[in-house]
Parts: structure tokens; sequence; C-alpha cells
């Protein structure tokens, strides 16, 4: 045993630091392993044959043609699929490629795998494929009408014939955003050549693609392994599978790796996109400005395969009224099934919808009382001990909506205009506008979001930690899509362990099980709270064992003398531990939506400062205040950055970004004219935290990816239609839409 | 592929006589979306970038060969204004203002000025030597235009005079890198005479024939004028409805942007 | 065709068969992933390079027309072990998430505080308003390059 005097060195880079992240070097000297940028000796390219048309049937398809071309190795259809024939993330309702009949856009008829990607791409062209055009179903309300659907939600709560002595009414449109992740669609199967494939593509959970591709290609679980892998973003276009049972089928049959790239015009069609919504709504309120009763009725288009719509419809149906008292809530919600492109997961989740809907609602409501915008959003807050307004869940962990409120009035207000510059005005470098032409608006986005999954889903992330002499591992299929994940394990693990040497090492779906999906705001609660748990339980076993009060990179402390060094607690070979965590139990609710669904939630506060050529209707965001619920503050620069791109998400979906659709056909599947905003676009965004810990997760820290997306939409737009004293009803709010205001 | 990279104008007519089907590749940013998107499949390119000859900027004439980039710190305020529009820095460093003409979109940033000024176009061919068309003989339709096969964008040549008080703007969604939804240039000459032309609004780059009539009429125009001047022009062009935009958008802002070009000319 | 042209200081020589882009040549046979294929139609600027002497999009530059070129890629930019003060700047910021865009701002950048050390705000905005970032809103990427711009002696 050690007694010598050795000093605890202090630890860098715990909880409350903002350590630099472990993979920017390599990202900064583009050293960095992206998904596209995978090679493996030997390895055959695959691409694509798509249905051209939104319905069709497949009246001929004949491979030969493709055979033809020379690198041609093999092209594969339905009719290759010797599984399950479908997939999905709920239920497995679409087809690895089309199965007689084409349903969107879009949708995949053959891979052709070749020598190389021309080639490949020749191969796909020369497949001989003919068409029956059916006519498509493309209006969500016609296909609401036909019961053509994948899910209907109904809250029923409290009594629905309480009147208010104030009604407002309105309706609203969001239409589709795209995800847009700077990376494509990529990925790279290996056959091990014992009938088994390891997979190393784009995914925000490896587990559920795992789960998804075993069955189609018939083969044992384990004989699929799914690797985390570098990927440019997701924002909910890694959810869904995508080309990953194409590449598993390809690897099979051929036995060589095989690699998949989407071009930015087939990612459009490769994932899906974000929900396009119709909504009606009908708010009353009593003289005081308190919600007496909220009606809607929410049509969400999920396009033709069900994807994640039976969740993105139930968020927007429990998250209808926002962070707002109501006793009284009635909402009938349906996911409708089109021949749309499909719709699934996107930043937000079925609550970007309708947050624009609601907060429009607060904002007609305190117009027609006299009622500061804010007021009226304070005398409703919702809050820990409160019902929540649609499915009567008793609020038992944080919920800080009036300390956010009040924190935001209290920020101080972007400074007028004061410059000629074109890079200040609206219209930006195009010199369209003069100062003169320009009026300020403010508007007010407060919104709430689930953290983490819901409705008794079994939740859960596995973390093992493994601590050697030379420092602590971490393993998890965590997928870090760049939000950062990678630096709060660590600092988690640093924090508790008290060393400062922590490997993240991303594990497969052989190795380690499922840490869930990186969405729905979760992985800093789930797998930072697996990691902590995990480090907790494996120090107080050490400690146990050694008889010592503490830990450290020295090795295991008794009233501040060392007693054990770490080599010597490693002597019989690293230490391990394993653990599954999990939220608090959630459940399904009633008929009626009623139930203890979630097990947390984020609030977020926005203020849009807006500028606006009326006659132009060109639009300049300038700044926006954004008050944060964060639990507990783990990494302010992540946060930070999490804040700021998500609100910048949220101001492309209000002012810019939208897929063009015509009798189901994307008109825009491009970024010359999918438009995302530039630096130019970009306003100045001023953030305050609130820390309110929530009763789980690490240190009380909540999740923060998705809020501000949330609420910075319907901010500018209230901006926007202060600034020009006129409704609008749709986002993104276009200049032609404020110029017939 | 092949590839000829000619570095004199007479070597490019040649290649161009022997072989008319070949593409032209100044910039490459047109071209090469094409080919990135499958739609263009060249055989054989003949590359612009080295020929000297067409990469100059003189006294009346602008080199097709000569990029945006080079255009921005042109001493024409709007062909200055104009140029900072197109695309994004890195476009504009590769980009020529022979390429926009090539091309002939109806967004091109570059065709409003040339309209403006009245510019004329100059090709040249092995078999015919040069000719000049006026920009109106010149840019035919829709990405269409009176090039012949056999024949290489050599310069835009401006006239004698072109009035310094001149401004530009581009209405896009965006605030940089974005296609031009309605793009105009107003041009002033000293006797008050005015040029006013459009972009995105008709098939080709257009003038305002009866808006200008109106202001050379009245060179020093009332409020009432500009009103009926905004609304002139609204009604002289002639845009559709597509993704980016719509016709009625179309119409009414290309009123809005002459009118207040107009106005910074008034006032400069 | 042989393509001959310099690559971040180094003779290297490309076999190019049709109209493919610098870009696809840079990735697929030069070995050179550091450029990044996002959008394939210069709007978004990942795929940035210099290309004799001014910054271009690498997906609209055919690879057939640069024999004899002098082509910069973020990977001859700073290394690993001596990185770009645009590099270390980004990486401080917090400036990078996923980071499919910070080649592209590497080399953008990089070429904008050769040509102008003390570049104001707005010019760092204009002369990044072709580089697309859909991860962090370009906030931290404005403070490390204006940090940059004010201690750029």
């Amino acid at each position: 045993m050690t007694t010598s005097p050795i000093t605890r060195k202090r630890v860098r880079g715990g909880v409350g630091d903002s350590p630099l992240r472990i993979d920017g070097i390599p990202k900064v000297t583009g050293n960095f392993a992206y998904a596209s940028d995978l090679y493996a000796d030997g390895m055959l390219w695959a691409a694509t044959l798509r249905s051209p048309h939104a319905r069709a049937r497949i009246t001929k398809l004949d491979t030969a043609p493709a055979y033809a071309v020379g690198g041609v190795v093999l092209v594969l259809t339905q009719e290759d699929v010797v599984g399950r024939p479908g997939f999905g993330m709920h239920v497995p309702d679409q087809p690895v490629f089309a199965d007689g009949e084409c349903n969107y856009w879009g949708e995949p008829i053959a891979v052709v795998v070749a020598s190389d990607l021309p080639t490949a791409k020749l191969g796909v062209e020369a497949i001989d494929v003919e068409f029956e055009e059916l006519e498509p179903l493309t209006d969500m309300e016609e296909a609401d009408a036909r019961d053509s659907q994948t899910r209907r939600m109904k809250i029923r709560r409290g009594d629905r014939d309480v009147e208010g002595a104030v009604v407002v009414e309105g309706y609203y449109e969001v239409g589709q955003q795209d995800q847009a992740p700077l990376g494509n669609e990529a990925g790279l199967a290996i056959p091990d050549g014992d009938g088994g494939v390891d997979l190393y593509a784009v995914s925000q959970w490896v587990h559920s693609d795992h789960w998804q591709i075993y069955p189609c290609l018939d083969i044992e679980p384990e004989q699929v392994r799914c690797h985390p892998v570098g990927m440019g973003g997701a924002f909910g276009a890694r959810e869904d599978v995508s080309m990953h049972i194409h590449l598993c089928m390809a690897a099979l049959r051929t036995g060589r790796p095989i690699k998949m790239m989407y071009d930015r015009a087939e990612s459009f069609v490769g994932h899906v996109h974000r929900h396009p919504a119709r909504m009606w709504y009908r708010h009353e309120a009593d003289n005081q400005g308190r919600l007496v009763k909220v009606e809607a009725r929410l049509i969400l288009d999920g396009g033709a395969y069900e994807s994640s719509s039976n969740a993105v419809i139930a968020n927007a149906a429990y998250f209808a009224v926002g962070p707002y008292r109501c006793d009284n809530v009635f909402v009938d919600a349906v996911a409708a099934k089109t021949n749309n492109p499909p719709a699934g997961a996107m930043r937000g989740f079925g609550g970007v919808q309708t947050a624009f809907a609601h907060e429009s609602q607060m904002d007609k409501l305190a117009a027609e009382l006299g009622l500061d915008p804010l007021e009226i959003r304070l005398r409703n807050a919702l809050g820990r001990g409160d019902a929540l307004n649609t499915s009567g869940q008793l609020i038992e962990g944080s919920l800080p909506t009036a300390e956010l409120i009040n924190e935001l009035d209290a920020m101080p207000l972007a400074e007028p205009l004061d410059s000629d510059d074109a890079r200040h005005l609206p219209g930006g470098t195009g010199l369209t506008t003069d100062p003169r032409h320009v009026r300020r608006g403010v508007g007010y986005g407060v919104t709430l979001k689930n953290l983490a999954f819901s409705e008794a889903f079994d939740d859960y992330s596995d973390v093992r930690i493994v601590l050697s002499p030379i420092g602590v591992e971490v393993y998890t299929a965590a997928a870090e899509v760049g939000q950062g994940m990678v630096t709060i394990i660590q600092q988690l693990a640093r924090e508790v362990l008290q060393i400062e040497q922590v490997a993240v090492v991303w594990a497969d779906t052989g190795v380690i099980g499922s840490a869930g999906s990186t969405s729905a705001s979760r992985q800093t609660q789930m797998t930072g709270g697996a990691t902590h748990q995990c480090a907790i339980e494996l120090r107080e076993q050490i400690l146990a064992e050694f008889g010592g009060d503490d830990l450290s990179g020295e090795g295991v402390w008794k009233d501040g003398e060392l007693i054990v060094t770490l080599h010597e607690v490693c002597e019989s070979g690293p230490r391990e531990h394993e653990i599954r965590y999990r939220h608090p139990e959630t459940f399904a609710t009633d008929e009626n939506g009623q139930g203890d669904a979630h097990p947390a939630w984020a609030v977020a506060a926005h203020r849009a400062v807006v500028d606006v050529d009326p006659e132009l209707g060109l639009v300049r965001v300038v700044q926006i205040d954004a008050v944060h619920d964060v639990g507990r503050l783990l990494n302010p620069v992540a946060a930070l950055g999490q804040i700021e791109g998500g609100t910048l998400q949220g101001v492309g979906l209000a002012t810019l970004e939208e897929l063009v659709l015509d009798r189901g056909v994307i008109k825009n599947a491009n970024f010359t004219d999918y438009l995302l905003p530039t630096f130019l676009d970009a306003p100045h965004v001023e953030v305050k935290w609130v820390e309110e810990p929530e009763r789980w997760g690490p240190l009380g820290a909540k999740g923060i990816g998705e809020p501000p997306t949330i609420s910075a939409g319907p901010a500018v737009a209230a901006a926007i239609r202060n600034a020009i004293g006129a409704d609008l009803i749709r986002v993104p709010i276009l200049p032609q839409h404020i110029v017939g205001a | 592929m092949e590839i000829t990279r000619p570095t004199s104008l007479s070597e490019a007519l040649d290649a161009r006589a022997q072989d008319p089907g070949a593409d032209l590749l100044a910039g490459g940013t047109d071209l090469m979306v094409e080919v990135n998107f499958g739609l263009a499949k060249p055989e054989h390119v003949i590359a612009l970038r080295r020929i000297d000859e067409i990469g100059e900027v003189e006294d009346r004439r602008i080199g097709a060969g000569v990029t945006w980039a080079r255009l921005e710190e042109s001493d024409h305020r709007a062909l200055a204004q104009l140029s900072r529009t197109v695309g994004s820095p890195q476009i504009r460093a590769a980009g020529t203002i022979g390429g926009n003409i090539g091309t002939a979109s109806p967004a091109g940033d570059g065709l409003p000025w040339l309209a403006a000024v009245d510019a004329e176009i100059e090709v040249a061919s092995q078999a015919r030597g040069t000719r000049r068309l006026r920009w109106d003989e010149f840019f035919t339709g829709v990405k269409r235009n009176a090039l012949e096969p056999d024949e290489v964008i050599v310069a835009a040549v401006l006239p004698e005079r072109v009035p310094s008080n001149q401004h530009f703007a581009k209405i896009g969604q965006r605030s940089a890198m974005v296609i031009s939804t309605v793009s105009a240039v107003v041009v002033r000459d000293d006797d008050g005479s005015v040029r006013v032309a459009l972009g995105s609004v008709a098939p080709t780059p257009i003038r305002a024939l009866a808006a200008e009539q109106l202001i050379n009429e009245n060179p020093q125009p009332t409020d009432e004028v500009l009103a009926e001047f905004a609304r002139t022009v609204s009604a002289e062009v002639t845009p559709i409805t597509d993704h980016r935009s719509t016709e009625s958008y179309r119409r009414h802002a290309a009123g809005v942007l002459a009118r207040r070009l107009l106005e910074r000319c008034l006032a400069s | 065709m042989i393509v001959s042209f310099t690559v971040n200081g180094e003779e290297r020589i490309a076999n190019v068969s049709g109209p493919e882009s610098l870009l696809t040549v840079l990735r697929e046979e030069l070995g050179l992933p550091g450029s990044k294929n996002a959008c394939e139609q210069g709007e978004c600027g990942s795929c940035a390079v210099v290309l004799d002497g001014a910054v271009v999009t690498s997906c609209l530059v055919m690879a057939a027309d640069c024999e004899g070129s002098e082509v910069t890629t973020v990977e001859g930019i700073g290394s690993d072990r001596e990185l770009h003060a645009v590099q270390q700047a980004l990486l401080d910021h917090g400036a990078v998430q996923c980071g499919f865009c910070t080649p592209g701002f590497v080399v953008t950048a990089a070429h904008l505080f050769e040509e102008n050390p003390h570049p104001s705000s707005d010019e760092i905005k204009e002369a990044l308003s072709g580089n697309i970032c859909r991860c962090t809103g370009y906030g931290a990427i404005a403070r490390a390059l204006e940090e940059l711009a004010e201690g750029t002696a």
C-alpha cells in the first residue's frame, strides 16, 4: 500500500467546463472520416433506381439490360428480398424495394452494383422499367376524408360546454421542411465471409437499424453488426433506414464490400422530412386572459409510409396547447397517409407544427384583450405541480415556464436599426432596401417539448465503463451526429471518476446494447445519465472494496491519503461495469389521450426582432433572445451551439425553407432552390439559461437539442406580423405572403 | 471525353469549327451543375479559361472570360453591384460574364445591366469572323441565344457613353447566394432620360420602354409620376409563377424595385 | 486522359475519363477526401479549394480543365500537429459540430485572412456567405473569426 504524500491533480474538462471536442482536430484538418469517406479494398459501388411517379404500377421491370453494361455485377429488386419484405421504425410497412407499385416519387425500385459509381449509374439508366401511372393521393385533407391515415389521436379533457369571455379562432399551415444535413446519406457494408455483414452507414440509432435490417435478410441477429460512423449532421434525417438493407443485401450476395453515397438530389428523397401541417384552432379565455378551453383539429401529412408518424402525431397533439394551464382541451389529430414522400423525424418532432399555431393563437388572444404578449403567457404559465393541459399528467419534474418568461422580459431589446449597410437590411446584398423602407417588429415564442421517448416505450441506454491504469473507456452505441455527445460523456465520466483520460468507444450492435436514438433531445439525459450512473456505481464498488472514501486518477484515497494506486486497483485486470439506464416509466394514454405519457419536458422562450420591408415582403431577422431550460448546464459552449444552431433551423422554417411539391413530386430537390440560411441570414442570438434541475438524468441536466427550433419559428412569425400589422397564417413566410397580407 | 484547351481565340475558333457540337466551358458554374446532376454528358469540351484575349476589361469591352470577382471592382456602379450578388464568392471567383451571356437564363444576373446600357455581344467564328449583336438580338428566349454552333462569345461591347448614374437591385429570398426573383437596373443620363431593364420577369432580359418614355417626358418626376412609373413597369413585365415566386409578386416587385432605383438615381 | 497539376505543393497526376469534377478526382482518385461533397452545385461551399489563387467550389471545376493548375485543399492548410490559425480559432470557439462544412470554411476563411488580415464582422460574413453550416447557426464561427481578425497583428 502506498502512503506517500501524493497531491491530487485537479481534473480538467469536468462538468461545467467546455473542453475541446476530441473529434475537433480531425474535423478542422479534413482528416475526420465520414461515412462518405469510407473505403475498403475490392469494394464495389451501388446506385438506386427510383420511381419517377408519385403513384404507379410497375408494368415491366427487366434488369437484363443493366447486366449488359460492362462492370455491372448485380441488380437487386424486391424479388431478391429473402426475408421479411419490409421495414419501418414503428411498423414494417415499407417494402425494401417497390413491390409492384410505387407509392411515392423517389421510392427505390432497384439497386445496381458495379465496379464504380458512374458504371452503377449507367446500369440504373439501362434497367428497362415501365409504369402505368395511377392517380396519386397528395392532399392531406382528402386523405383524412378517405380515412387514409396511420394514427388518429384524440384528446378529451374537461368540459366541452365551458365558454370563455373571449374567443379567437385561426387556421394555420406549416410547410414541409427538410433536415438538409450537409452530409448526404452514405454507407459501406463489408461481408464477414461467414454469412454475416458489418454495416457502416449513417444512423442516429444503430440498434433500430439492426432490428429493421436482419429480418429482411433472414439471418441471425448477431450476423449483422451495425457500427456507429462519422456523419455530417442528422436532425432526424438519419433515424430511418435508407440504403442500409440494400447495402447489406448487396454485400451478402456479392461477397464484396459495397459502398453507396446519395447525391443531394437523391438525399432529398432518400430520407424522411418534417410533416407539413394544417391546423384549425379555437381558444377561449376569461377576461383576464386565462385559458378556459382550447379546441384544435390537426392534420399532419405523413406521406406514403408510416416511419415515425405515430409518435409525431402524438407529440403534435400532446403539445397542441403549449406551456399553458388549461383544464378543458379537445384535440383531434391525424397523421394522413398520402402519396407524398414519407415524413418522419425532424428536430422538434410534431411540436414545431403546433407551436406555430398555439403561439399565433396566444398573440391573437393578447391582442383581443389588449394584453402584452408576454403578460398573457405569464398569466397562463405552466409549471411544476400543474397538470399537462392535454394529457392531464401531473408535472412532477422541472418546468420553469414563468421564470423563463420573466428572464426573457428582462433581457435588453436589440438596438434600433442604425446602418445603411445592405448587409444589415432586408434583401441583403441585393440592395433592395433603404432604411426608410424598414419597419421593425418584435414577437415571442414560448414552447414546450417532451424529452426522451414517451408513451410506454422501453427507453434505455446501455453504457459500459472500463477502467485501467491508462484511463477510462466508455463504451456506447449512442450516435454522435455533431451535437457533442462525445464531450458530454467524457465530462460526466471525469466528474465522477476524477480521471482525466476518458476515451469514448463507439461500439457496434454486437458489442453493446442500444443507447436509443440520438433524437428526442434525449442523449444528454439518457446516455449522459447512463455514463454518470455507471461511473458512480463503479466508483462505489472500488471504494467499498478498498475501504476508501475517494477515487481519482492516482488511485483510492482515505482521509486525504492515497491508500491504493490505480495500478493496484487494476492489478487483476481492467475494472468493468455495465448498466442499462432508464428514465421514469411512462404509460400509454387512454382513448381520451389521458395518462402519464412523458418522462420530462423542457420549455423555451424566444423573442425575435425583425426588420421588414413590407412593400417588397423582405425580412431580416435581426436578433433572437433565447432563454432555455437546461436543468443543469453541463457544457456552456456545446449548449450555446445547440441553441444557436437549433434557432437558425427555426428561423429557416419561418422565412425560407420549404419543399415545394407538385402532385407528389419535389420541385426543389437541390440547394439552389431549397434555401438554407446563409451567414448573412443568421440573426445574432443572445442566450440565457435557467437551471432548475430535472428529477432524473445526470445532475439534473435536460436535453437541449429541440426546444430552440420549436420556439424560434413562432417568435419570428409573430415579429413579422408585428412589423406589418397583418395576419400571417403560414410558414415559411415568403415575400408574396407579406405583400399580400 | 475529349477536352481542348486553347490558349488563343483562333485556336478556340478552330476547335469550334472542327466540332460545332462541342460544349464550351468557361467558369464551369453552369455546365458542371448539369454534369453533376447527370443532365449533361459532354463528349468534347472546349475550355476557354486560358485565352487571355477574352479575359481582359478594356475601355468599352468586357472580355467574355472576365470573372464576376473582377467585375465587383468595376467602375460601372450597377455592374459592380450586380456582380456582388452572383452566386457565392466562390462562384464569382470562377464564373464569367461570358458564361452568363451564353447560358442566357432569364435570371442571369448580368443581363439586365447589358440591356440597360444597350450593350452589344461580340461573337466570333473561324468561318465568318467577328460579328456584333445588340443584346436584344442576342437573347432570343429562355436559355436561348443567337450564338451559332461554330461561334464563341468574345466580349460585351459597351456604347461610347455609359451614364455613370446607374443602380442595380435584386430580390431573392435570401440575403446572399440566391437566384434572382426579380432584378432591375435603372440608368439615368445627364439629360434626365432613363433606361430601365429587368430580369427574371420575362423569357429574356427586357426593357420597360413605356416606363422609360414616361420619365423621359417627366425628367423630374413628382410622387404621382413615380407611382405611375412603378405601375407602368409592372404592366410591362410578363413574369410567370414557378417554384421560386409568383407571377403577381414578381409583377408588383418589378415596379417597386424600378421606382426605388429611379429614386436613387434622382438622389445621386 | 492524364491531367497533371499541383496539389498542396506536390505534382500529381490524375487519370480523368469524363467530365467529372475536381472534387471527385481529389476524393476518389488522389486520396484527399477532406473536401466534402454536400450539394455538387456550388451552393454550399463544403468543397472549397484554392485554384490558381482563387477560392472556388471544386465541385464545379472540371478536372480535365486543371492541367497545369495549382490547387490547395484543406489538407494543405494545416496539419494535426500544426493547425492554421483559422483552424485553431474554430476549434477553440466550439465552431465545429458535425464538421462537414468545416473544411470549406477553413479554406475560404484562411484565404480571406491572407488577403485581409483584419476583416470586419460584415466582411467575414459576406466572404463566407457561400459556405452553408447547418449545425452551428454561424454564431461560434463568427466569434472565432472575429476574434482572429482583431488579434491578427
